[in-house]
C-alpha cells in the first residue's frame, strides 16, 4: 500500500463527503422540520449549477458568479415554497413524492427551454484550475481543495446558526416538535419559507461547486439525490450533525471502495472476476451500509433529540 | 351523373393502386434525445435529415417516413421503443443505437421479426460473432477494432507501461479487450467505472498519479469524455502523462473543451477531413445546416440512410423482397463518407482505421485531422465466430 495514494484517496472521500453534506443538510432540514419529502431538491442543485455557469459567463468571474448564485437560489427556493410546496404539507408522503417528482419533470423541461439540451461549462479562474502541492509531496487539484474548505466553513456556519441563534433554536424546536412550536405562537409559515430557502441555497452552493468538476446538464440532480437520501437516512432524518457525519462516511466508503476494492478482491478471486465484480460491489457498499443501519438502528446514527 | 360517378370511382381506384405500389419506406431510429447524451442523438438526427435531403426525401420514388425514438440512455426503455417500432409502426428498418447495452437489449425485438436492424454506432462483440444475423447490419465498426488500432499505435510509440480506464458496460469491456489484445507492453492498472452514474474520477486519477505509467488510455463516450479530460487537466496530469483515447473526444465536446484536448491522439475509422467527394459534401452541407462539425456518430448515421437507400433502390421500392434487399446491402454499394468498403460475413464493415489528432482549423474551430493509417481493410476478431456465410 502506498501512503501518499491512501492520503489522496482520503482527501477525495472528504471532498465527495462535503459535497453530499451541502445537499443533505438542506434536505434533512426540510424533511425533519416540515415533514416534507422533497425529491425536487436535486433540481435546486441543478439550477444552482446552471445559474452559476450563466452568471460566471456573464460576469467573466467565478467569484462574482458565486456571490450572485447563492441569493438567487435562496429567492428561487422561497418562491417555490410559497407557490407550490406550501400546498402539500398536509398531504400524505406519497402525494408529496408525486408532486415533487412532477417538479423534477417541470424543472428539467424548464432548463431545456431556457438553456437548451446541451449542457454548460464553467471556466475556472487560473488560481483554482490547477493542482497544488500539499505536505508529503501530495499534489491535489486546487478546486477540490476549495470544495473541502468551503464545505467545512459552511458546516461551521450552520452549526453556529443552528446552535447559537434564535432562528436556529426555532429550527431545532421545529425538528423536535412541530405542533408545540406553532402552538407557542411562532410564525410557522415564515419559518418554513426561510428553512426552504436556506436548503435551496445550500443545494445551489453544492451545484455551483460540482459544476466545474461534473457536467452542468439536465438531470444532474437525480443521480446525486439518491446518494443524498442515503446520507440522511444513515445520519438520522432532521439532524444536521448526523447529515455531516453520514456524508463523510458515505464519501469515504464510496471513494475507498472504488479505489481499493479491485486490489483487495484480487487476493481472493481471479483478476477478471475482480475487475467485473469490483465496480458492482463498490457501488453497492453505501446501500449495504444503509440497509445495515436501517436494520440495527432505524432512527439513524444521530437522530435529533426528542424524536 | 353515372358518368361522373364512374370517373370518381375510377380515379379513386387509381389513387389506391398507386399507394399500393409505392409503399412508404418506414424507418425507425432509436437514439438518445434527452439528458446529457441527448446532444449525440440530436447530431445523429441532423445527419439522417441531411442524408434524406441529399436523396430528395425519396427512396426509389417512394416517400420516406422516419420514426425517431428516445431510449433515454436506458436499455429497458430502448427495448420498449424498439418493440413499439416493430409492432405498432410496422417499420421496415430499425436503425440508430448509440449504446451497446441498449442494442443488446433491443436486438431480439427486431431480428427474425421482419424488419432489418442497422446499428449506426454500437458494435458489441456478440452481435458480430455468435449472435450475427442475416437481418443485422452495421454502418459503424465492431467495438474492439478502434482500440486494437490504438494498441498498435502505442506499440509504435514505444509505450511500455499503460493505465486503462473505461466504463463498466458492454462497450467498455470490448474496448478494453481490443487494446489489451494488441498492446505489447505492460498494463499497470485498469479501472472500470460505474456507468453512466460515475462522472467524478478523482479516485481513479489519484491511482494513475501513483502508478506513474508511460501513457493513459481511456474510452469515455459522450459527456463522460468531457469530464475525464477536464478532471485530468485539473489533477495536473495533462502534459505529464500522455493521454490517448477512443470515442472520447468528439465534435460535440471539442468546442466545450476549448484548448484542453488540442494535440490529443485517438484512433477512428473516419475523420471530417477525409478526402473523398461524398465526405466533402457531407461535411460542408452538415456545417452549413448546423454550424457544427459532424461527429463520427453523424457520419455513421448518414451512411445508415445511404445503405437503406441502396437496398430500397435495388428492389425498386418493393419492400416485400427482403432477400434481394439483403443481397444489395451486402455489396455495400452506396456512397459512404469513409470511401468504398466491403462487408465481412458478419455484416460488419471491413475498413481502414486511422490515427487522428485534435487541431485548430483556419477559422479557429477545434476539429480532428488524420495523421496516418493504422489498419488497412481491418476485419474484427469476432467475425470468425459468426456461422453466417454468403
Amino acid at each position: 500500500m502506498n501512503w501518499i495514494l491512501l492520503l489522496e484517496q482520503i482527501m477525495n472521500g472528504l471532498q465527495l463527503g462535503v459535497l453530499l453534506f451541502l445537499l443533505a443538510a438542506g434536505l434533512t432540514l426540510i424533511f425533519g422540520i416540515m415533514d416534507l419529502i422533497n425529491l425536487a431538491h436535486g433540481s435546486l442543485y441543478m439550477l444552482g449549477a446552471y445559474l452559476a455557469a450563466t452568471f460566471t459567463n456573464w460576469t467573466e468571474s467565478f467569484f462574482v458568479g458565486l456571490l450572485l448564485t447563492l441569493p438567487a437560489c435562496m429567492v428561487l427556493g422561497m418562491l417555490l415554497e410559497i407557490i407550490a410546496i406550501r400546498n402539500i404539507y398536509t398531504r400524505s408522503h406519497l402525494d408529496q413524492v408525486l408532486a415533487t417528482f412532477g417538479l423534477i419533470l417541470f424543472f428539467n423541461e424548464f432548463v431545456r427551454l431556457l438553456w437548451g439540451p446541451i449542457g454548460l461549462d464553467i471556466q475556472l479562474p487560473e488560481i483554482l484550475n490547477g493542482s497544488v502541492e500539499l505536505i508529503f509531496g501530495i499534489r491535489y487539484p486546487a478546486f477540490r481543495l476549495a470544495i473541502i474548505a468551503a464545505g467545512i466553513i459552511v458546516a461551521i456556519l450552520l452549526y453556529l446558526l443552528v446552535s447559537h441563534t434564535k432562528l436556529g433554536m426555532l429550527i431545532r424546536a421545529g425538528a423536535s416538535n412541530r405542533q408545540m412550536i406553532s402552538a407557542l405562537g411562532v410564525n410557522i409559515n415564515l419559518l418554513y419559507t426561510i428553512v426552504f430557502g436556506l436548503g435551496a441555497a445550500l443545494a445551489g452552493l453544492a451545484g455551483l461547486m460540482a459544476a466545474p468538476i461534473m457536467t452542468v446538464e439536465i438531470g444532474m440532480g437525480e443521480e446525486i439525490l439518491i446518494l443524498t437520501l442515503v446520507v440522511i437516512v444513515i445520519g438520522g432524518v432532521g439532524s444536521i450533525r448526523g447529515a455531516f457525519l453520514a456524508a463523510l462516511l458515505v464519501g469515504f466508503i464510496d471513494t475507498v471502495g472504488r479505489s481499493f476494492l479491485p486490489d483487495i478482491l484480487g487476493f481472493f478471486v481471479t483478476n477478471d472476476v475482480a475487475d467485473t465484480a469490483a465496480p458492482a460491489i463498490s457501488s453497492m457498499l453505501t446501500y449495504v451500509l444503509m440497509a445495515l443501519i436501517l436494520a440495527i438502528r432505524p432512527q439513524g446514527l444521530f437522530p435529533p433529540k426528542g424524536v | 351523373m353515372r358518368k361522373i360517378l364512374f370517373w370518381i370511382s375510377a380515379s379513386a381506384l387509381l389513387i389506391i393502386s398507386q399507394v399500393a405500389t409505392a409503399e412508404t419506406v418506414k424507418i425507425g431510429f432509436v437514439t438518445t434525445l434527452t439528458g446529457g447524451a441527448g446532444a449525440i442523438g440530436n447530431d445523429m438526427r441532423d445527419a439522417v435529415e441531411l442524408a434524406l435531403d441529399h436523396l430528395g426525401r425519396k427512396m426509389a420514388g417512394s416517400d420516406v417516413k422516419m420514426f425517431y425514438e428516445d431510449d433515454t440512455f436506458k436499455p429497458d426503455v430502448g427495448k420498449q421503443k424498439t418493440d413499439k417500432l416493430v409492432k405498432k409502426n410496422k417499420v421496415h428498418f430499425v436503425s440508430g443505437y448509440i449504446w451497446s447495452h441498449v442494442l443488446m437489449a433491443s436486438r431480439n425485438s427486431v431480428v427474425g421479426k421482419g424488419p432489418f436492424m442497422i446499428s449506426s454506432n454500437a458494435g458489441p462483440g456478440p452481435v458480430a460473432g455468435k449472435l450475427c444475423h442475416e437481418d443485422f447490419f452495421s454502418t459503424s465498426w465492431q467495438n474492439d477494432q478502434t482500440t486494437m488500432a490504438m494498441g498498435e499505435v502505442l506499440n509504435q510509440l514505444g509505450i511500455k507501461t499503460l493505465y486503462i480506464m473505461a466504463p463498466n458496460y458492454a462497450a467498455g469491456k470490448n474496448m478494453v479487450a481490443g487494446v489489451t489484445r494488441t498492446f505489447k507492453g505492460n498494463i499497470v492498472g485498469k479501472d472500470m467505472t460505474k456507468f453512466p452514474a460515475q462522472i467524478d474520477f478523482s479516485a481513479e486519477l489519484a491511482k494513475i498519479r501513483s502508478a506513474k505509467p508511460d501513457a493513459v488510455f481511456v474510452f469515455y463516450p459522450g459527456k463522460h469524455g468531457l469530464q475525464i479530460i477536464k478532471q485530468y487537466a485539473q489533477a495536473g496530469l495533462q502534459g505529464k502523462i500522455p493521454f490517448y483515447s477512443a470515442f472520447t473526444v468528439d465534435s460535440l465536446n471539442l468546442p466545450r473543451l476549448k484548448g484542453l484536448a488540442e494535440g490529443s491522439l485517438m484512433t477512428q475509422f473516419w475523420a471530417p477531413d477525409m478526402d473523398n467527394a461524398v465526405n466533402k459534401r457531407f461535411v460542408a452541407d452538415y456545417r452549413k445546416m448546423t454550424g457544427r462539425y459532424p461527429t463520427f456518430y453523424a457520419a455513421q448515421s448518414y451512411d445508415t440512410i445511404m445503405l437503406i437507400n441502396s437496398a430500397v433502390e435495388a428492389v425498386n421500392g418493393d419492400l416485400s423482397n427482403k432477400a434481394a434487399m439483403r443481397t444489395a446491402m451486402r455489396k455495400a454499394n452506396f456512397p459512404s463518407v469513409r470511401g468504398p468498403f466491403k462487408y465481412g460475413n458478419n455484416h460488419f464493415p471491413i475498413q481502414n482505421f486511422y490515427l487522428r489528432k485534435v487541431i485548430k482549423d483556419s477559422e479557429g474551430n477545434f476539429t480532428t485531422s488524420i495523421v496516418k493509417t493504422v489498419y488497412t481493410n481491418h476485419q474484427d476478431t469476432y467475425a470468425k465466430n459468426c456461422k453466417m456465410s454468403w
